[in-house]
């Protein structure tokens, strides 16, 4: 996998090749298959995606208790035009929202590029694809631009909250999904790191804190703002902005911002919102259930 | 790592390490067993004790042992299903010291009396590691073809074993030897990079001094 997303934009010129192709060829290489097979593989990826998204059961708490339902309130409060955000964006609440849950209540989802970070890929990229009338073959093609930029972040930085707290899990999948969405909308691979970076900047420093150490309070609700938050750090890409940081040192800096983190908000669930008295409550309840 | 480590796996929620994780330990601990599983008793150690119910670490361990894979829809009631398989379970509270936290230790009775006790971790983003089979400590991650061979602890056994591995043409990736103590039982893990033919196994275990052959086929 590449290194550095300043290597994918020097072969992307070199090879004359986009951005997705670049990378998926690498993976070819490594992974010894050919490159149907491996766009193939990436589109069940998505297809899998679009099916989890569909199989949202409105009905479901989660074990403890905690999460589940919400997704119907997003869905209810969007149809009836409540939402200061419009039906676009409400989609994609509603969606980044009812992944989460059902990762929470034990349904099948797709690690995106994991699994409390599972909702925001799917939101932005169905919802994207429900406005503009992509085909399925543009969606994987986006699908390699964000499993691209997801391997430079993991050889940098981390994927894990564990490792470098939820920057490394919703700042991942948010920066994996901003610089997909730019390729969609043809950005350059200039342009897809300049998105990938701001979204990943937006987020940097950000606790893993999850209560009672469960994968649902707050993973459910930060999966929207990942999601939302990949979509405004496309538009400003899209406008001309760039990243006064370069792409791969703003990768270096959630690592050094991980490292720095204490283990108490590095998925212990002991620390941030974990240790709050409510939340030390709720961790009671639950493992007294 | 690979582009489908960063997109994938297509899994059951809610955690790549306890809920995928989980269900890999079983699946493995299975294939080690090379048997049904009659019985299983599934002591929980650290963080899999600790936040093991909410992330239905159970219900995946033994969803593992009964094979299924991480993104089988029947994880979450594989409670139901075990008991329609007549496969007895039980889940135990365990301290094991020092060790990985997201560690678990399995000890299984098979329906053709096989018994094996299993210590695995869930080291993160799905993967796994086995630590212990027989109360020898051990490490591997499942990944390849594997080779468990328990041997006593007397001299030539090692070049037996890849002695006879070369003839049989198979190529060993990787080799590590274990013991407990000086003259007790030993263990070589051997990672091949292609599947033993199954003729193998008997012929390894009547090698002079070799105790006992257990294969991890990925098939
Ligand atoms: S808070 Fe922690 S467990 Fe939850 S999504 Fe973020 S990194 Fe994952």
């Amino acid at each position: 996998m590449y290194k550095s997303l300043a290597e994918i934009i020097a072969a992307e010129k070199e090879k004359n090749l986009p951005f997705w192709k670049v990378v998926m060829q690498d993976d070819c290489i490594e992974l010894d298959i050919s490159e149907e097979e491996s766009f193939q593989r990436m589109k069940y990826m998505y297809e899998v995606m679009k099916a989890s998204d569909a199989a949202y059961e409105d009905n479901l708490m989660s074990r403890s208790g905690l999460v589940g339902t919400d997704g119907k309130k997003i869905h209810d409060a969007r149809l009836a035009d409540k939402l200061v955000c419009g039906d676009f964006i409400g989609r994609v609440i509603e969606r980044a929202v009812k992944m989460g849950e059902s990762n929470a209540c034990m349904k099948r989802i797709v690690a995106a590029p994991t699994a409390g970070s599972c909702g925001v890929i799917p939101a932005v990229f169905i919802t994207v694809q429900e406005e503009k009338g992509y085909t399925d073959d543009q969606m994987t093609e986006a699908m390699f631009v964000a499993a691209g930029i997801g391997g430079v972040i993991a050889h940098r930085a981390f994927l894990a909250g564990a490792a470098g707290g939820c920057q490394a899990e919703i700042g991942s999948a948010s920066s994996m999904a901003a610089g997909a969405i730019a390729y969609l909308n043809g950005a350059d691979a200039e342009g897809i790191a300049h998105a990938a970076a701001i979204a990943m900047k937006n987020l940097l420093g950000l606790a893993c804190d999850p209560v009672a150490g469960l994968v649902e309070v707050p993973c459910v609700k930060r999966n929207v703002v990942g999601a939302v938050n990949a979509l405004t750090s496309c538009d400003m890409v899209l406008a001309g902005m760039i990243s006064k940081i370069p792409p791969d040192e703003v990768f270096d800096a959630m690592r050094a911002v991980g490292r720095a983190m204490p283990e108490n908000v590095r998925e212990t669930g002991t620390g941030g919102l974990a240790g709050t008295p409510t939340g030390i409550a709720y961790r009671e309840k639950i493992t007294s259930l | 790592m690979n582009l489908f480590d960063i997109i994938g796996p297509v899994m059951v929620g809610p955690s790549s390490s306890h809920t995928a994780g989980a269900v890999r330990i079983g699946n493995i601990a299975r294939k080690l067993m090379g048997e049904e599983i009659a019985k299983a008793k599934i002591y929980f150690h650290g963080s899999f004790q600790l936040t093991g119910k909410g992330h239905g670490t159970d219900k995946a361990l033994l969803a593992g042992l009964m094979g299924m894979p991480v993104d089988d829809s029947r994880i979450p009631r594989s409670y139901a299903e075990a008991d329609i398989r007549g496969m007895a379970y039980a889940f135990f509270p365990i301290d094991l010291g020092d060790v990985h936290p997201n560690t678990v230790k399995l000890v299984l009775d098979g329906v053709k009396g096989k018994h094996r006790e299993i210590v695995g971790c869930s080291v993160g983003g799905g993967r796994i590691e086995i630590t212990e089979i027989d109360g020898l400590g051990v490490s591997f991650g499942g990944d390849y073809p594997t080779l468990v061979i328990r041997n006593q602890d007397i001299p030539g056994q090692v070049q037996q074993v890849t002695t006879f591995l070369a003839e049989e043409n198979i190529n060993i990736g990787t080799m590590q030897l274990y013991r407990a103590a000086r003259g007790a039982d030993a263990v070589m893990v051997i990672e091949c990079d292609k599947e033993i033919p199954e003729d193998v196994i008997p012929a390894l275990e009547g090698l002079k001094g070799i105790v006992r052959v257990t294969y991890l086929s990925l098939k």
